[in-house]
């Protein structure tokens, strides 16, 4: 995320379209703005870059919108393996892994048992079934807090609290509303009649899935991958209640790390930890570009 | 049996459902007409919880700061999600790599977004410093530590966080608007200021009810961006909600208070969500009629 190259306002010239074809003050307005509000949404995460790259001597002696004079990725080293939270100092690679075990579990569960439920919803329709879609739906709007007392009573007599699959579990029940709503819209956008042909040729309930609609469901995987992905890797509140010390995420342990620094702060290496701790999200937003936006409207769709 | 497959395929979302989303609500709702603190008791002290919670400053605190920071978030993102949505509909160059820009934050979590914002307006190290190294000796932007505006500078961030989801449902909306109303607009003589505000933007209203939707529910359930800029302070300047209930839960012991506020906070939900739930299906019951009309 270093600056982007931006269009000035006279290079619109040779554009062909119903726009004038010289300079127009208008034209230079709506590239005033938008250039505005690209450094708006730039200068945060570049302040955290540049900083990253700075040793503690220049981020004193200097500003934090100065580039840095000599780049070095020492603060980075550090904070990936020696900064610490109170006593312990493996740097952020201990969240970073306890967020890799959680992540991917969380994708592949979400996916099967959502992929399941979508299923079963567009085309098995029977009693009750839409009880169960709509219980789900309100789960979607349900604050954390809500239910997570009465959660970790629960876990803990089922010996689940603080463990990794406690955790993981607890991700896959949230995620699963709006998982679920995701397969059921898009195989509710399917025709039919592939449905019925497969009854007719007398295919089952787990054969008509495994070899018809399982196949056909990349597209709105791929979609729940990146919402899944971002989400329960940007998580915090689930990973602090259920993950205890051992299965902190990646996002906790930063926390941990910033709030438990004493004496002289290193900004350097808590900004480098940041960076690193967002760099998962970013790097999956980079990659998927518009099927990112695809996931926020599937996901926005509800109800 | 019918389905007999298709029913135990659904088996264990149905019983989670039950347990996690019914089951676990009415416990809390239960707690919180008890006198637990640490672990669960059943005496049943009727409404005294939400008497001792309404009766609480920082409780009182915490709503009001969610109310600013609700209607600031939601109409600031609104604002300026359309603004960059109409803008980028300008036919513009690098169209792609602005939308990139403005959306990257929503791909972040609070926690990593607190943290930039809170080292962005750091005294020592952020904006006022720049301002003083370039002569400014004067400049001070203490927003952070101003126990007043402490919780604009968490609006502010959040707004950074959530505009580009505005503008990328928006610019959506906007691309599906039918060319033959743009041409009525110039055959009209209409500005594009005007045409934007006041003929675009009701068609834009369902594509508008679905960024309140999900915008409304950050604003509840807004927990993690606080704890990372100011962790409720200074003071207890910035608490909201979200952070009373866990606090109280987890680290004041105080489970039946906790449980007060989370049925108050469920019970916002259902305050908010119910009319637009109403509108959009209202909405699309009136649009499937047109279409069939």
């Amino acid at each position: 995320m270093s600056e982007q190259v931006l269009p000035l306002a006279a290079s619109t010239a040779h554009h062909d379209g119903p726009r004038p074809a010289t300079f127009s003050w208008e034209r230079a307005g709506i590239y005033a703005f938008l250039l505005v509000a690209a450094l708006f949404f730039l200068l945060p995460i570049y302040t955290m870059v540049s900083t990253s790259l700075k040793t503690m001597a220049e981020v004193r002696a200097t500003n934090v919108l100065m580039p840095p004079l000599a780049p070095t990725i020492e603060a980075w080293g550090a904070a990936w393996s020696q900064a610490c939270t109170g006593l312990d100092c493996g740097g952020v690679q201990v969240g970073f892994l306890n967020s890799l075990k959680i992540v991917v579990p969380v994708v592949v569960l979400s996916i099967l048992v959502g992929a399941l439920n979508g299923y079963v919803l567009s085309f098995w329709r029977f009693r009750g079934a839409n009880l169960v879609f709509t219980v789900l739906m309100f789960g979607a709007f349900i604050p954390l807090q809500m239910v997570l007392y009465p959660l970790v009573r629960l876990w803990s007599s089922l010996g689940l609290y603080g463990s990794l699959p406690g955790l993981i579990a607890v991700h896959v029940i949230f995620g699963l509303p709006v998982v679920t709503l995701m397969y059921r819209n898009f195989y509710a956008g399917l025709p039919i009649e592939i449905f019925k042909a497969a009854r007719v040729d007398g295919a089952g309930f787990w054969r008509i899935f495994w070899s018809i609609f399982v196949p056909m469901s990349a597209p709105i995987t791929i979609v729940v991958v990146i919402w899944q992905t971002t989400g329960a890797w940007n998580d915090y509140i689930l990973g602090l209640t259920f993950g205890g010390r051992e299965n902190a995420p990646m996002t906790v342990q930063l926390n941990n790390i910033i709030a438990s620094q004493t004496g002289e702060r290193q900004f350097n290496v808590e900004m480098a930890a940041t960076m690193l701790t967002a760099m998962v999200p970013l790097l999956v937003y980079m990659v998927s570009g518009r099927w990112f936006v695809r996931g926020i409207t599937a996901g926005a769709v509800k109800g | 049996m019918k389905n007999l497959s298709a029913k135990i395929a659904l088996a264990p979302t149905a019983l989670v459902a039950l347990v996690v989303f019914v089951g676990c609500i009415a416990w809390t709702v239960g707690l919180s007409f008890t006198g637990s603190r640490s672990i669960p008791e059943f005496s049943f002290v009727g409404f005294e919880q939400y008497v001792a919670l309404f009766g609480s400053p920082r409780w009182l605190v915490s709503l009001r700061n969610m109310a600013i920071f609700g209607i600031g978030f939601v109409g600031g993102c609104l604002v300026l999600g359309y603004l960059l949505a109409i803008f980028i509909d300008q036919k513009v160059r690098a169209e792609s790599a602005l939308r990139t820009i403005f959306l990257y934050p929503y791909a972040l979590s609070y926690i990593v977004t607190g943290f930039a914002w809170q080292w962005f307006l750091n005294p020592q190290l952020g904006l006022q410093k720049f301002m003083q190294d370039l002569g400014w000796t004067d400049f001070t932007f203490r927003l952070l530590i101003d126990r007043n505006l402490a919780i604009y500078t968490i609006v502010a961030a959040a707004i950074w966080h959530g505009a580009g989801l505005v503008m990328a449902l928006v610019l959506a909306g906007l691309r599906g608007i039918d060319e033959d109303i743009w041409k009525a607009i110039n055959i009209e003589g209409i500005p594009k200021w005007r045409a934007y505000l006041s003929i675009i933007l009701p068609m834009l209203g369902p594509s508008f009810a679905t960024c309140i939707l999900l915008l409304a529910f950050g604003v509840i359930r807004n927990y993690d961006l606080v704890v990372a800029m100011t962790g409720g302070g200074p003071g207890s300047a910035t608490e909201v909600p979200a952070k009373f209930v866990m606090d109280y839960l987890f680290e004041r012991q105080n489970v039946g208070l906790a449980s007060a506020g989370a049925t108050i906070l469920i019970l916002t939900v259902v305050a908010v969500a119910a009319p637009i739930w109403y509108a959009r299906h209202w909405q699309t019951r009136r649009a499937a009629s047109a279409s069939k009309g």
